[in-house]
């Protein structure tokens, strides 16, 4: 079973070279510390900056330099700050190759639900629906089960969508997994997992075919 | 060169009364109006539908308006970090529409723009779309979302001149440059009122045709909200 740490590791391996690439807040940040060598990545925040670079070293925050997650960032060299609606026709306009970000549920047709639990959770959206509805190449990093053991990987989600038919690549702390139109496609199975686990822990339906390798960092 | 300086922060919010539609900048408490913030708390304005992207936090920012119940409705993206506003969004004090985060500046820059509406694929198929005209257009489906109408937009900006030129520093930018011109008057708030003539042309981010009217605040408080470090080896 992989940790937080390992799918982030294994989230990295997506990372191509001259992507630009918007992370989600919680595990789809910590993509940003793999980046593997000799390839060019940039970094999209939504609420403004290209070439987002690390934390800023204690005594050096500034708080006009901040990420979607409103924690205190740095830049690199050749970083760009801009408005939201510039941000977000970046965004729409599909020049952002790459979205990686959490989900409460996913459903086996690509429907996504991670902003709401109704009477409970009512916090927004944020920038969610706009990156879900646009991007071409949408990645889930999540947990396979949520807190009560319940599968998340659902045949339809029962919370409030944040979009439709959109979500193409799920990486969870068991399984790598393909969107098909028939169903969860399961890719790779996380180190010590077999595949009667990934099928319990599985709602949705799940489709295996061949020879199942292990994830490999 | 038109005049758009004001003397003080009580000179540029004159004409706000109750139950007006405001515009504030600002993502999370980066590059929120904290001056023109602190003034509506003064002068006990109440009754006010708040367009901006978060709510602030219980203490700070529109989370000040909030504890004197002087908003009515916010229209926000993401509300998540303020306690208060929780409580009387769930017992009903409180109307809220939420709105993806684009479309909210969009909605603004379409106010800004002359635009009366436009398509967007956010939340197309979700609770967000319910009620709204939707239209196919090569083969994907889009929501029909209207530009705003707001009295006032309240924006900061980190440079500024009585010509109203602005220039804006880091992520402090966000919301700000969307809304100015997209309210019936736009006040900007700036940290350096600087002498006409020292910006430079070249660099001004929103030009001066854009804002109404222009003064200096003193002693920004800006806050960091979530305070990230590294170790150095």
């Amino acid at each position: 079973m992989l940790d937080k740490i390992g799918i982030a590791k294994r989230l990295a391996k997506e990372l191509k070279d001259g992507y630009y690439v918007n992370l989600g807040i919680g595990i789809p940040t910590l993509v940003a510390n793999y980046v593997p060598k000799g390839i060019a990545i940039e970094f999209q925040s939504e609420n403004g900056v290209l070439g987002m670079g690390p934390f800023p070293f204690e005594g050096e925050e500034d708080a006009d330099i901040i990420n979607a997650g409103k924690q205190t960032i740095t830049t690199l060299p050749g970083a760009s700050f801009f408005d939201s609606a510039l941000s977000f026709s970046m965004i729409r306009g599909k020049h952002v190759h790459l979205t990686i970000l959490g989900a409460m549920e996913v459903a086996e047709n690509g429907d996504i639900a991670n902003w709401k639990i109704p009477n409970k959770m009512v916090k927004g959206m944020g920038g969610a629906m706009d990156l879900v509805a646009s991007a071409e190449n949408i990645i889930v990093a999540m947990m396979h089960t949520n807190k009560e053991g319940e599968s998340k990987l659902l045949k339809r989600c029962t919370l409030p969508l944040t979009g439709v038919g959109c979500i193409k690549k799920i990486v969870t702390n068991l399984a790598v997994l393909e969107v098909t139109n028939k169903g969860f496609k399961l890719l790779e199975r996380a180190p010590g997992v077999s595949i009667e686990d990934i099928k319990n822990a599985t709602e949705g339906t799940l489709i295996i075919e061949g020879h199942i390798p292990e994830i490999t960092f | 060169m038109i005049n758009k300086e004001v003397a003080n922060v009580q000179e540029a919010l004159k004409g706000v009364t109750d139950n007006m539609v405001l515009m504030l900048g600002g993502f999370g408490l980066s590059g929120i109006p904290e001056k023109a913030i602190a003034q509506l708390v003064k002068l006990g304005i109440k009754g006010l539908t708040c367009i901006s992207n978060n709510a602030g936090v219980d203490n700070f920012g529109l989370g000040l308006l909030l504890q004197k119940h002087q908003i009515k409705k916010m229209i926000s993206s993401y509300v998540g970090e303020n306690e208060e506003f929780e409580r009387q969004m769930l017992s009903g004090e409180l109307d809220v529409e939420l709105i993806p985060q684009g479309t909210l500046a969009e909605r603004c820059r379409a106010a800004q723009a002359g635009f009366p509406a436009f398509y967007t694929p956010a939340g197309y198929g979700t609770e967000v779309a319910e009620g709204k005209e939707t239209r196919e257009f090569n083969g994907k489906m889009y929501v029909l979302e209207y530009a705003f109408k707001a009295d006032f937009a309240f924006v900061k900006a980190w440079k500024g001149d009585a010509a109203g030129n602005l220039i804006f520093k880091g992520t402090a930018r966000n919301f700000n440059p969307v809304m100015c011109g997209a309210a019936k008057i736009t006040v900007a708030e700036v940290e350096e009122l600087v002498p006409l003539g020292t910006l430079d042309p070249n660099q001004i981010h929103i030009p001066g045709i854009f804002v109404q009217r222009i003064f200096q605040g003193k002693h920004y408080e800006k806050r960091i909200e979530q305070r990230t470090v590294r170790q150095k080896d």
